[in-house]
């Protein structure tokens, strides 16, 4: 089952159907038209889409609620709740939300401070996950099984159950910067954010497996036309690894992006604020329902299109996050 | 298994074995060391904020520990744990936490499973639907627990909606006998999309051939689920209850948001407290004890499951 990461993405396109029209109906005759079997298959199929489609409101609708609502005043999202015209862009639209938020808040940089952390997260973790991983698969060295058991053993731990320790000890740790020097503590500092979340097991797992579906005879081939570990690492796999380099970034991207336990605990100043505790506090704020609204809007919809986007990689990467059980 | 010549006594260290007998490496470098190189970065950074931290979660639940001290720490025995079994409010989160466990895992599963079996037809827009099911996973639940506090406020749209068919909502938020439930059923829409996938993929590992031959056999769909898809998903389905059950357990960010534990106690749970008396409070070794006790309760359900899942294979 470990090459089902790379297979996924061919597989996708031509899922197997277990449709309702499926083998019976084909094996009536086609001639027939309306038999009574058909009849009722057509009947069934339209109200499954129906159900389907009432689903799909019970997902979709508290989505489009905050956006319609994020440009009403909030006399009106209260006056249009009984009605369809909650989910409607009718009456007195405005960006006075909008305004609203960039004026009580530093929201820019809070916005900032999450792309900074989420950016630096993905990639320095794809550089460090993916050389652990390409180690473990394809250079032959004693230990290699039980490194590889104890980084598949730190998966089933939840990061909450060390969130506390981690903090007593993050304020513990020393730090050197060239602008600095020496410092101890971590608190309240852009690294605190991003370094405990760069050397991540699942990645390297995930790299790992894949990886192994790449022909080791590309690595042969490569030495005897003398390229090095380094090399065959950069030119050969890495080029090759798309779809995993793809499935990391996604899955550490996002919860880089909606991190909100670590921030809340690590960080006290405005300036290093990411998004996501940004909003717990400006809510503490008492603001209105609409800024509030708008501040969820702007920190969700960029996320929400850009999983529109590039939905097949999403759907993909979790999917195959499911491999491992 | 290594590329350590087979003649040579196991007892020679690694680094001693002379060039030649190994691979050559253009760089003039054992494999072993470019391992260990490539392995470096990775290994130091899971072992400072993974393996220690681990470690530490031990270490501290058994000190008087604070966050920010002038006095260094010291031993101070089971005390944090006298402590934590004399107080009220742990009880109660460890059962909301097991309360919450309980319900949400069979219910946003099968919900899930069901999901999964509607979208996963050839069907002309049924990527539009698994897209739409999906959308509140890529939402991120403090982005979900604000919008769904609004939608809980006893004037919100939920009541709303429920006095256009007659029925006088409570205030679901405000209530004890319904907090918990309310943010059961929000963490289960969040979340529901994305174990819809996993079980999707599952379902499609299973051979169509086996269906056909089920129904020449006369099954019906029902019966097709039964002893098609049902034993076909067995992996998936371990898979799917030991994330939703760690998952679940480690309920925090919709209690903080939402109702910060309360109504009395109603909706505290484990890591809410851990938080509350490790970070507000800075009891660094009383709040280890009780992450301890979460981390227990992790390890304990994962044997469970793992061994219920072997007791089956044996079955089969």
């Amino acid at each position: 089952m470990t090459d089902i990461l790379p297979k996924a993405a061919d597989e996708a396109p031509r899922a197997p159907a277990d449709d309702h029209l499926g083998h019976v109906a084909e094996g009536t005759s086609a001639q027939e038209m309306h038999t009574a079997g058909e009849h009722l298959h057509r009947i069934r199929n339209i109200v499954m889409v129906i159900v389907r489609i009432l689903i799909a409101l019970v997902f979709g609708l508290p989505l489009l609620f905050m956006i319609i609502s994020s440009f009403k005043p909030d006399v009106q999202i209260f006056s249009d709740l009984g009605s369809i015209k909650a989910f409607l862009p009718v009456g007195d639209l405005s960006l006075d939300n909008y305004n609203g938020v960039f004026q009580r808040v530093p929201f820019a940089q809070f916005l900032l401070n999450s792309v900074i952390i989420s950016v630096a997260t993905v990639v320095l973790g794809l550089i460090v996950n993916s050389m652990a991983a390409f180690a473990l698969s394809r250079i032959k060295f004693r230990g290699q099984k039980i490194i590889l058991g104890v980084i598949l053993a730190t998966l089933l731990v939840p990061f909450e159950t060390m969130a506390i320790p981690l903090l007593w000890w993050v304020n513990t740790l020393p730090f050197w910067d060239p602008v600095g020097g020496f410092s101890q503590g971590w608190l309240d500092t852009y690294q605190v954010q991003i370094v405990p979340f760069i050397g991540n097991a699942f990645s390297i797992f995930l790299f790992y497996q894949y990886f192994d579906s790449i022909p080791k005879e590309l690595d042969e081939a490569a030495t005897v036309d003398g390229a090095g570990w380094f090399r065959i690492y950069r030119s050969i796999v890495m080029p090759l690894a798309g779809p995993a380099i793809a499935t990391v970034a996604i899955l550490t991207f996002l919860p880089a992006w909606n991190q909100y336990l670590w921030p809340l605990m690590v960080v006290q100043s405005e300036e290093l604020r990411p998004a996501m505790v940004g909003i717990d506090y400006f809510k503490q704020l008492n603001v209105s329902w609409g800024q509030l609204m708008a501040y969820a809007s702007i920190i969700t919809v960029p996320v929400l299109i850009m999983f529109i986007a590039f939905q097949r990689s999403f759907i993909n990467s979790i999917a195959s996050s499911g491999v491992k059980g | 298994m290594s590329t350590t010549a087979p003649d040579r006594p196991q007892i020679t260290p690694q680094v001693d074995i002379p060039e030649k007998q190994r691979k050559p490496d253009p760089t003039g470098r054992h494999p072993a060391t470019v391992a260990i190189l490539m392995l470096l970065p990775a290994a130091v950074l899971m072992i400072t904020f993974l393996i220690i931290p681990i470690g530490l979660t031990f270490a501290l639940a058994f000190t008087n520990a604070r966050l920010i001290s002038p006095e260094p720490a010291h031993f101070v025995g089971f005390a944090n744990f006298v402590r934590l079994f004399e107080n009220d409010t742990f009880w109660a989160s460890l059962r909301n936490t097991v309360v919450f466990a309980v319900v949400i895992v069979p219910f946003q599963s099968a919900l899930a499973l069901g999901l999964a079996v509607l979208v996963n037809v050839k069907m002309r827009g049924v990527n539009f639907f698994r897209t739409v099911y999906f959308l509140p996973v890529v939402t991120s639940i403090v982005v979900v627990s604000i919008l769904w506090l609004f939608l809980y406020q006893p004037n919100g749209l939920i009541n709303a909606l429920l006095a256009k068919v007659g029925i006088q909502g409570p205030d679901w938020l405000g209530n004890p006998n319904t907090a918990l439930i309310a943010i059961i059923l929000l963490s289960a829409w969040q979340a529901m999309g994305f174990h819809m996938v996993i079980w999707l993929s599952g379902l499609q590992t299973i051979s169509h051939d086996l269906y056909e031959a089920a129904s020449l056999d006369g099954a019906t769909k029902f019966q097709q689920f039964l002893h098609v898809t049902w034993p076909g998903l067995r992996q998936t389905r371990t898979f799917i209850l030991i994330t939703i059950t760690i998952a679940a357990f480690s309920l925090f960010s919709q209690v903080n948001i939402m109702t910060q534990g309360g109504p009395l106690d109603a909706t505290t749970t484990l890591v809410f407290q851990a938080v509350r008396t490790g970070f507000q409070q800075q009891q660094t070794g009383y709040a280890s004890a009780i992450s301890l006790v979460f981390f227990v309760l992790v390890l304990i359900v994962s044997l469970i499951q793992r061994y219920l899942t072997r007791e089956k294979e044996v079955g089969r």
